[in-house]
């Protein structure tokens, strides 16, 4: 039975803005003076012109003692050492593959920093750089470690681990890179029956959580099986889930996705997506997120 | 047309999905994304709409010119289609690239309309040979986020529901001249009925099943795909295939039935909207763009 719902468009009403904890959220577009005290050093997302501190992003002014930075809602990943990303390889080069990330530059994967299948710690030979498109193509999914930062912004990543490598079946969200939170961890098994990586730069990847978690060399086989009907409704929800969050603006991390799960169970996967229901169950989230704070 | 690359375990997955009723985002094969409709945003145009369906934004402007009637129908106006793909939409649309995708979607507007009994002809002529209003349709893409031609047509049907065009007098004084009077009442004006003007379906082919309102990612796994236009009544006005894969043609006829059933759910609830936002009047708050 076919299912069409249309609707008039409705006006986006400003929000209320949420009780402020610890002092009000100083608000800057680019252009805007942040201040004229000439005592402050100047950190990301700001500059400096005839002894007055402007802003260049749109975004929430931070200070810590003495350096004032801005942080945006919108924007390109900026690439730290450390961070966990999910990305797609656009290019097979000659000893690389280049990886799209959502920042400014490709990222980039060298043939030396990918782990072989097996575990196996050598030199890489011609054979391997032949063999490059047989690991990766173009269009493939991985998730890796940022390494290194070039000069210019790029980002160097690596697999050396087996928790990294090659992702198999599962969907992908693409959302701002400033809605995720920082975690210790960001690999995370859901008890609802399903996996996710928050990938810092914004690639939410969610995924059935696999049976054996035995060595499967980095996860070069990938598994084609179909996936059962109820995994497939779980990661639709939390799929739906994470956009609603997104588009309520809502930070990102296990609890909050796993709070929205819960709050979504009465409704109709489809049906998460329409406005009204999306606004319900984030003031859940909220509500109970808020909670929880104590 | 914009397309995402996708991986081969993701293309497996949204297969498999489609085979089992249930798309990555919990839609059912038949159901549609939550469309939003609204006309009346272009302040200079006779008739104008904007469809937004998913990640796919859609504006429909309407103006009706006075001009000659083509040869072959003397007493008839006509319509013109002309479809411009935004940059806006996607970098691959800067300079002439969208000129194709523009084209085409063009070319299957005038099909879908060239049937005769779509939109009443003959109450666009004024003079016989001499004038007739034509209707010239202007389509800007926004945004691509996958099944534009169906987004599109509503997009025109709404623009169409909402047109008003002048009323004219033809005065004939003593030498024989004709003289069109314009009235002088600025809302004095003829609307055209939209019962017969089709809706387009898409019907793309996935694995062994077929999807309605395909996402740009259900786009790139399907090889190919079926367009119907479909009137509020169910009856087929044409069809076009589309993709480089093959249709079977037991699967042609299965795709064709399950148009005709979507067509005339979209109808219904395309008109109940137009009919709701007539009702509100002036006291409808306009949205438009900055909303």
């Amino acid at each position: 039975m076919a299912a069409v719902s249309m609707r008039l468009p409705v006006a986006r009403k400003a929000a209320r803005p949420s009780a402020p904890r610890g002092g009000e959220r100083h608000l800057v577009a680019p252009g805007d003076t942040i201040t004229t005290d000439t005592g402050y050093m100047r950190g990301h997302g700001t500059y400096v012109e005839e002894e007055k501190l402007i802003a260049s992003v749109a975004g929430v002014v931070e200070r810590v003692n003495k350096l004032v930075c801005v942080k945006a809602l919108k924007t390109r990943y900026n690439g730290e050492v450390g961070d966990i990303v999910v990305g797609r390889i656009t290019e097979v080069q000659q000893k690389r593959w280049k990886v799209e990330t959502n920042s400014r530059l490709d990222s980039v994967l060298l043939l030396s920093s990918m782990n072989l299948p097996g575990g196996e710690l050598r030199r890489r030979s011609a054979e391997d750089e032949l063999a490059m498109r047989d690991y990766l193509q173009e269009g493939d999914l991985i998730s890796a470690e940022v390494q290194s930062v070039f000069s210019d912004g790029a980002v160097s990543l690596h697999t050396r681990s087996l928790k990294y490598g090659k992702l198999g079946q599962g969907v992908l969200v693409q959302v701002s890179p400033s809605l995720v939170k920082r975690q210790k961890t960001h690999f995370h098994d859901l008890p609802c029956g399903a996996s996710v990586i928050l990938g810092n730069n914004g690639f939410i990847w969610i995924y059935p959580t696999p049976e054996q978690r035995d060595e499967e060399a980095g996860g070069f086989t990938t598994n084609l099986e179909p996936v059962p009907l109820s995994d497939r409704e779980v990661i639709s929800r939390l799929r739906n889930c994470v956009v609603a969050l997104v588009t309520e603006k809502l930070m990102l991390f296990d609890t909050s996705i796993l709070y929205c799960y819960e709050a979504s169970l009465p409704h109709q996967i489809k049906d998460i997506l329409k406005p009204e229901v999306m606004e319900e169950i984030v003031l859940e989230t909220r509500q109970r997120l808020l909670d929880l704070e104590g | 047309m914009a397309a995402v690359v996708l991986s081969e375990a993701e293309k497996v997955y949204i297969v498999h999905g489609v085979q089992e009723d249930l798309r990555v985002d919990g839609r059912g094969c038949e159901d549609y994304r939550c469309a939003e409709v609204e006309t009346d945003v272009v302040s200079n145009t006779s008739g104008s709409a904007r469809v937004k369906l998913g990640h796919t934004d859609i504006l429909v402007g309407v103006k009706a010119e006075m001009g000659t009637p083509k040869l072959e129908k003397p007493d008839e106006g006509y319509l013109e289609f002309f479809v411009d793909c935004s940059a806006n939409a996607t970098p691959e649309f800067e300079g002439r690239g969208g000129e194709e995708l523009g084209s085409e979607i063009a070319n299957t507007l005038c099909r879908v309309f060239s049937s005769e009994s779509t939109v009443d002809l003959k109450s666009l002529c004024i003079n016989p040979r001499e004038h007739c209003w034509v209707l010239y349709v202007d389509v800007l893409l926004l945004e691509c986020g996958g099944n534009l031609f169906d987004a599109i047509s509503v997009a025109v049907k709404a623009a169409l529901f909402n047109t008003r065009i002048p009323r004219v007098r033809v005065l004939e004084d003593e030498e024989g001249c004709k003289e069109i009077e314009l009235s002088d009442d600025p809302y004095d004006c003829m609307r055209l009925s939209v019962d017969n003007v089709p809706c387009i379906v898409t019907l793309s082919k996935i694995g062994y099943r077929h999807v309605v309102d395909a996402t740009l990612q259900e786009e790139a796994c399907s090889l190919a795909s079926l367009l119907v236009s479909v009137t509020s009544k169910g009856a087929l006005t044409s069809m076009k295939k589309m993709g480089k894969g093959s249709l079977d043609p037991e699967s042609i006829f299965e795709m064709m039935e399950t148009g005709k059933r979507v067509g005339k759910s979209l109808h219904t609830a395309l008109q109940k909207i137009l009919d709701e936002e007539e009702s509100l009047g002036t006291s409808r708050q306009k949205v438009g763009f900055l909303g």
